[in-house]
């Protein structure tokens, strides 16, 4: 009796571990394998290619990094945009989902509006955004001269004063809606009687919005920063489609500096490293996000 | 209860495995069809009609498959490079260095033996300069064994290409021939006209280089230029200054387009084919490009200005796009049969006709349009720098080009832009050493 209900208890596990065997070898293969063979690499010279040889090199490559000065303004340019996707983006992301919960007419199309441009591709986006701002038959220049704007008038990708704020506009502009959306469903799960006691206690917009509202949304805050850091910091496809990097190197981010690494200048091994620099910095700033977040919850 | 349970099991194992298997797999085509992958977005057309010609004639498939621009192409070639996915033919854009990079790797096949057959036949057919911008002759800098790695579908040269009727209107009887004529003829467009002067792809840097190349070759020669790159001679001397100074007094003068240095090379062409500027720098293929933008646009080439008497004056070209056989196809023979009908006199004129580029086969050339005249009287004062004995470190061009860019815009002066690049000259030799 007993060793029948061995067996069938240990072919229930093994049942039931094979529903997770697919993911657990897909992810083992594209996340843990890669991992692992990344950091290998970055330990070595090699371009990369297929069947050629790599030499190891031990600290080189991170040595290297830390005289990079390209790359460390890259990052610097990342956390930038990076900061006013946080602010800007998301403070317009939050205005908008405060005036949809309250119950506006037409509040799906304004859904529809606002979640338009998250689901374009960046490349698109940046197609349509680089006509806009062009210099030379610019949409935006255009409306300027219509209203006798003219001493505006530039070529705002190209221009090392406007090029890196066109590129992060541009970013924010594809990215509030994501924060929309999430905000939108944090503030629709909040107990409406919270409200009307509130109401009943004669309490303005304000003091709900700073006593109920706030404390009751940092969960979601929480989760719309790390989004919009890790999305921002890892930007790349609107500056392909747009600047490539440059005027100079005004608008080279991280992402960009390891493509070139990798495919331009075919040092994989360095490539390799500035991936993993930049992975634990992402790491770092994810993680002290959580915990101030905790803190956070804590005191209140 | 057990049995069901081990079945199941077993079921969901096999199902993961076919599904990893089937992922990792090389890719393969269920046909025996060659693949070619490639950027030039003016040729995609012929190139299909080119290969449902080649259907008919001999029965078997041929894909073309496009990517561009050339940033965008680079890129997906040296990625399939690093997968080993690369396609049964495809091209490596760039110096020598990344040729032989992609030799040593074993990913390249060399076709020496097919282009000696017949006492070399195919080899004799192409221009010396176009078959040698794909071989490698020992000894060599990158240490390749000798022989030959590519076959070039056409040549090329890149000229200053001027609008004639905005010249006229500017009241410019003469084409500039020297540098100060060049810069006057700028003024004369901006002051009299209402288009800008000179626009070109600045956005991409293999421009920048191609046009830093000619005034080196003008102003330092090659035997100089050689030294610079062997890092004998230090980017900071004067000549150097002087070279990178040609784009400062340009941009002083304001005769760069608005949005020069971050515009890609098929925006410039626009501009200039729609009329809105007067000088534009590009190869011979944007014969056929400004054919489709603008087919009555009325313009002519005219020969880069000089910007010195100490040597003469030569033009990037001579070799244009070339093909590579990747060593790993499983129909390496297919490829190379086709790269040799792509390149037999009919179909060169085939292609030279369709799309107005300077035909590899020089048997070829009696039959181009006359368009490309301009083009090919001058084939004979061109230089190629994968003909050097030497490359360039990726690094260093991508610092130039970057460096000029910001020149363009006023950060930066061509002192501190040669500074910088002999710093990082050293750092990269000491790095090789």
């Amino acid at each position: 009796m007993n060793r029948h209900m061995n067996k069938t208890k240990i072919y229930s596990l093994l049942t039931s571990y094979s529903f997770i065997v697919p993911a657990l070898i897909l992810f083992a293969i594209f996340n843990i394998y890669t991992f692992f063979d990344l950091f290998r690499l970055s330990f070595m010279k090699s371009n990369g290619l297929a069947g050629s040889i790599e030499t190891f090199v031990g600290l080189q490559n991170y040595i290297e990094i830390f005289k990079d000065k390209v790359w460390w303004e890259s990052v610097g340019r990342a956390a930038y945009i990076t900061f006013l996707a946080l602010t800007l983006q998301n403070f317009v992301a939050l205005i908008l989902a405060l005036f949809v919960d309250r119950g506006i007419r037409g509040e799906t199309i304004y859904k529809v509006i606002f979640f338009l441009p998250p689901v374009l591709s960046g490349i698109v986006i940046g197609l349509i955004w680089e006509w806009i701002f062009d210099g030379n038959y610019g949409l935006l220049n255009h409306w300027l001269t219509l209203f006798h704007m003219e001493k505006f008038c530039r070529a705002w990708l190209a221009d090392p004063k406007t090029a890196l704020y066109a590129i992060a506009f541009i970013h924010m502009w594809r990215g509030f809606g994501w924060g929309f959306v999430i905000f939108l469903a944090g503030l629709q799960n909040i107990d409406r009687e919270l409200y009307e006691a509130a109401d009943v206690d004669g309490a303005t917009w304000w003091p709900k919005f700073v006593h109920i509202t706030l404390p009751l949304m940092v969960p979601v805050f929480v989760i719309v920063s790390i989004l919009t850091i890790l999305g921002t910091m890892q930007i790349y496809d609107l500056i392909v489609s747009t600047t490539k990097g440059g005027p100079g190197y005004h608008t080279e981010v991280p992402i960009t500096r390891i493509i070139y690494s990798m495919t331009g200048s075919l040092n994989f091994g360095y490539a390799s490293s500035q991936a993993i620099v930049f992975g634990v910095i992402l790491l770092i700033v994810s993680m002290t996000q959580i915990f101030v977040s905790n803190r956070l919850k804590k005191n209140d | 209860m057990f049995r069901k349970g081990n079945l199941f099991f077993l079921f969901v194992l096999f199902f993961c495995l076919c599904f990893i298997y089937a992922g990792c797999g090389k890719k393969r085509s269920d046909s025996d069809a060659v693949i070619i992958w490639h950027w030039m977005t003016d040729r995609h057309d012929t190139f299909l009609k080119l290969s449902k010609q080649y259907k008919a004639e001999t029965g078997k498939t041929v894909i073309f498959e496009l990517s561009a621009p050339t940033d965008v192409y680079t890129s997906k070639v040296r990625a399939a490079a690093q997968t080993n996915t690369l396609p049964d033919i495809f091209s490596v854009l760039g110096v020598s260095q990344d040729l032989s990079n992609f030799i040593h790797a074993g990913l390249i096949h060399c076709l020496t033996p097919y282009m000696e057959e017949n006492h070399h036949e195919w080899e004799r057919s192409f221009y010396p300069n176009a078959i040698g911008m794909n071989a490698f002759t020992e000894p060599n800098q990158w240490n390749v064994p000798e022989g030959i790695y590519g076959v070039p579908i056409d040549v090329t040269n890149i000229q200053m290409i001027y609008n004639k009727d905005i010249f006229k209107t500017a009241g410019i009887d003469k084409i500039p021939e020297t540098w100060e004529e060049f810069l006057k003829a700028g003024d004369l467009v901006t002051s009299k006209t209402d288009k800008q002067f000179f626009v070109v792809g600045f956005g991409e840097t293999w421009l920048i280089n191609t046009m830093v190349r000619i005034f080196a070759y003008n102003l330092i020669g090659e035997k100089k230029l050689i030294q610079t790159i062997k890092g004998e001679c230090p980017y900071s001397s004067a000549e150097w200054i002087d070279i990178f100074n040609k784009f400062r007094e340009m941009s002083e003068k304001k005769l760069f387009a608005a949005g020069i240095v971050t515009m890609i090379n098929r925006n410039a062409e626009r501009l200039f084919a729609t009329g809105r500027a007067a000088v534009t720098y590009n190869g011979s293929w944007s014969v056929n490009v400004f054919r489709g933008m603008n087919p009555d646009l009325n313009y002519g080439t005219m020969f880069f200005p000089k910007i010195s008497d100490h040597y003469p004056l030569l033009i990037q070209g001579g070799a244009g796009s070339s093909l590579m056989v990747s060593e790993h196809s499983l129909r390496k023979k297919e490829a190379v049969a086709f790269l040799k009908w792509m390149t037999s006199k009919s179909s060169q004129i085939f292609l030279s006709t369709e799309t107005n580029n300077l035909p590899s086969n020089k048997e070829a050339v009696g039959q181009m349009p006359a368009i490309l005249n301009e083009y090919a009287k001058d084939m004979d004062k061109t230089f190629h720098p994968a003909l050097l004995p030497v490359g360039e470190d990726p690094n260093i061009e991508e610092a130039t080009a970057r460096g000029i860019q910001s020149i363009i815009i006023g950060e930066t002066t061509p002192e501190e832009l040669a500074e910088k690049i002999t710093l990082l000259k050293k750092q990269t030799l000491n790095e090789s050493e």
